[in-house]
């Protein structure tokens, strides 16, 4: 009874979901890593104050796609990235957009936590501070508080902010990375499998924290975990071999795929 | 189920192979081998450190002690002053006979009839030459001395020191040695008054260069080598680090920073010598710069030293994990925020130890200098790094060509003073390493 009315729910968010704007528009990417191509012409579009999970096999392209929207790709040697990607209506490969400030729109959450090897404090202000939207004592601890409170960390570290970033655990110290990325006040927020070097429980907590902060932020999360994409996304978009199969509700997509593939992939008969 | 249920079967089910050999006991007796190997390699290095400290510890620790001989001397103005123009002539104080009141004050203290020249000479022959300055210099700084007698500590000429000190044995035929027989009675005589005694030798670490032992210190050679030191550190931290974050950092990775990278790693290699040779072609023939003087040898010590401090700086950049890189570039800090929040601090102990190791290397370093004109006998402290000066090392060096038993020991003196400094300065960087060194 429980599992129908959720059902429900959640049917009533998808029929809703069609009706989301566009946050960020993908027209034909491709990435080469010099003359390996990585992703074929993919065209997704990523809606606002959603949750769009990536998932597909190891090797598919999905973490390339995930960086390409906030330009992390430009960091590699030798990649290339041809195609149209625009968050709202701005192109974000224009010459004319500068990728320090794309970044700040588009904020971005690591596989692994990475701290800083400074204070919890200092972690969090970081972004603020390079980015001058803070700037008296009073405006920092704000901001820090609020970040902290949006990342489900205050009550856990308010006592010792001052204490390196690295001494906290694994879900911690993600968490506190969400807290950072969050400081800046993006648009968007891209996670790389947040939850692959966490625990269970601390991979409830993030997934908890997900979904809090889709009110605010629109989400692209690549994960591996089946669940983890059912448990929080609304929409799913899969990758194989460089190529976009699907992009539907994530509840269709766990239910009744459109594509074999997908179907198989979710079954776990390839992967 | 069942392979949870029941693991012990499934261990004794496995077949007992009597056919499978893979040599455990060899296994075993290769690791035993490989470790005696390993402990004979450092035992080695360790009985050889042992025996380099054992003797130039032991050669050298009387080094800093010194015979001096503490004399009532007599300022008499009939002998500095015999016309009484000191007032009008400053010249007057200067190259008055000094020696004169230190062989007038032994006569009376050995009780020496003063007509007995040859005895006399004997006498005088046991206090060091440098006596004249030494008189000279009180003078001058208080002429008001002249008139009075006044305690005055000499330094023991460098046979009597070598002598009082057990060097010299005193059983060999008299005419074979360079102390005689009298001026061992009078030595003794002396000890026993308290008049001769050892102490602690101030003189090696304020002295200059000189042909006599008892007043030849690294005071100057020292003050050389801290020019040195501060020139290569100024110019070659900066440039090192600045190159290494270019190439680390910025460069495209092509063939041309290859071929920078491998020819950085073989300059690291290069026989200072040439570098020495390359000091005297540029800045001395070509740009003029003085010889001897210790701004060419920082300068050349500098080129020696960048190499060094450059692998050493880029290895330490590697060392920063990926990882913040990206988290700092995710944020949207800019590539040079990236490096010098995040990247360059968390590579700072490794840099500054590069650094330092760089650092004690060229202090050591001799060869080089030798080309540049630095192995020069340099009596005054260089006012600048401009001026004629002497290393450490180049000291070492002069001193150990010399044949007297006195040079023997201020050699190995010397090396030790030397030692002390590189033992300080990789402590320094160990030191460094452990308080700056961070975990992630």
């Amino acid at each position: 009874m429980n599992i129908m009315s959720e059902a429900a729910v959640e049917k009533a968010l998808d029929q809703k979901m069609n009706t989301v704007p566009y946050k960020m528009i993908g027209k034909d990417v491709s990435v080469y890593y010099g003359e390996k191509r990585a992703l074929f012409d993919v065209n997704l579009n990523i809606r606002e104050n959603t949750v769009t999970a990536l998932i597909g096999p190891s090797g598919c392209g999905k973490s390339t796609f995930l960086r390409t929207l906030n330009r992390m790709n430009d960091t590699i040697e030798n990649c290339r990235v041809t195609g149209k990607i625009t968050l709202d209506e701005d192109d974000i490969y224009d010459p004319a957009i500068d990728v320090v400030e794309l970044r700040a729109r588009v904020g971005m959450v690591f596989q692994k936590p990475n701290p800083f090897p400074k204070s919890i404090f200092d972690n969090v202000a970081y972004g603020p501070r390079i980015h001058g939207l803070a700037r008296t004592k009073a405006e920092f601890d704000e901001v820090v508080e609020t970040s902290l409170h949006k990342a489900g960390l205050w009550n856990e570290v308010k006592d010792r902010l001052h204490e390196p970033g690295t001494g906290l655990s694994g879900g911690q110290q993600q968490r506190l990375c969400i807290a950072r990325a969050v400081a800046v006040s993006p648009e968007v927020i891209l996670m790389d499998e947040p939850c692959s070097a966490l625990d269970p429980i601390a991979t409830a907590k993030v997934e908890e924290l997900i979904h809090e902060l889709r009110t605010n932020f629109t989400i692209v999360i690549v994960t591996h975990s089946m669940q983890q994409a059912a448990r929080v996304s609304q929409r799913t978009a899969m990758f194989h071999l460089g190529n976009l199969v699907e992009e539907n509700d994530t509840d269709k997509m766990f239910t009744n795929p459109d594509d074999q593939r997908t179907q198989d992939y979710i079954m776990g008969r390839f992967g | 189920m069942t392979d949870i249920a029941s693991p012990t079967v499934r261990i004794s089910a496995r077949p007992a192979s009597a056919t499978r050999d893979i040599g455990i006991k060899r296994r075993y007796a290769a690791e035993r081998r490989f470790r005696a190997y390993g402990i004979g390699a450092i035992s080695l290095g360790l009985f050889f450190l042992a025996l380099l400290l054992w003797t130039v510890v032991s050669n050298g620790y009387t080094a800093f002690q010194q015979t001096t001989i503490t004399l009532p001397i007599e300022f008499t103005e009939k002998v500095i002053d015999p016309k009484g123009e000191r007032a009008t002539d400053g010249k007057v104080l200067m190259t008055a006979n000094y020696p004169l009141l230190v062989r007038e004050a032994l006569i009376k203290q050995l009780g020496i009839d003063a007509s007995k020249r040859p005895q006399v000479k004997q006498a005088t022959d046991m206090v060091s030459a440098s006596s004249r300055t030494l008189l000279r210099d009180i003078v001058v700084a208080d002429p008001s001395v002249i008139g009075k007698t006044i305690p005055v500590t000499l330094l023991a000429e460098a046979n009597v020191d070598s002598a009082f000190k057990g060097q010299i044995d005193l059983n060999v035929e008299e005419s074979k040695r360079k102390v005689k027989d009298q001026q061992v009675t009078w030595m003794n005589e002396l000890a026993s008054a308290g008049v001769l005694k050892k102490s602690f030798n101030t003189g090696i670490f304020t002295f200059g260069a000189s042909s006599r032992p008892e007043a030849a210190g690294v005071g100057v050679a020292a003050l050389g080598s801290l020019f040195m030191m501060l020139i290569v550190l100024v110019l070659s931290l900066p440039i090192g680090v600045a190159a290494s974050i270019y190439l680390e950092e910025f460069a495209p990775k092509n063939r041309l920073t290859d071929l920078i990278e491998v020819n950085i790693n073989n300059l690291a290699a290069v026989p200072s010598i040439v570098y020495g040779l390359l000091g005297l072609a540029v800045f001395i023939n070509f740009a003029g710069m003085p010889r001897s003087a210790a701004v060419v040898g920082g300068l050349v010590l500098t080129l020696m030293t960048l190499p060094t401090i450059i692998i050493a700086t880029r290895a330490a950049l590697k060392a920063v994990p990926p990882s913040i890189r990206s988290a700092a570039l995710g944020l949207g800090a800019s590539k040079m925020q990236t490096i010098f929040h995040h990247v360059l601090p968390l590579a700072m102990p490794g840099i500054l130890t590069g650094t330092i190791i760089g650092l004690a290397h060229a202090l050591g370093e001799t060869a080089p200098l030798l080309l540049i004109g630095m192995v020069a006998f340099v009596v005054d402290y260089p006012g600048s790094p401009m001026e004629p000066s002497t290393a450490l090392p180049v000291q070492i060096y002069m001193w150990a060509n010399e044949a007297e038993r006195a040079f023997v020991e201020r050699t190995s003196g010397a090396i030790i003073i030397l030692l002390i400094f590189l033992v300080v300065m990789n402590l320094g960087a160990i030191l460094l390493r452990r308080r700056f060194e961070r975990r992630w």
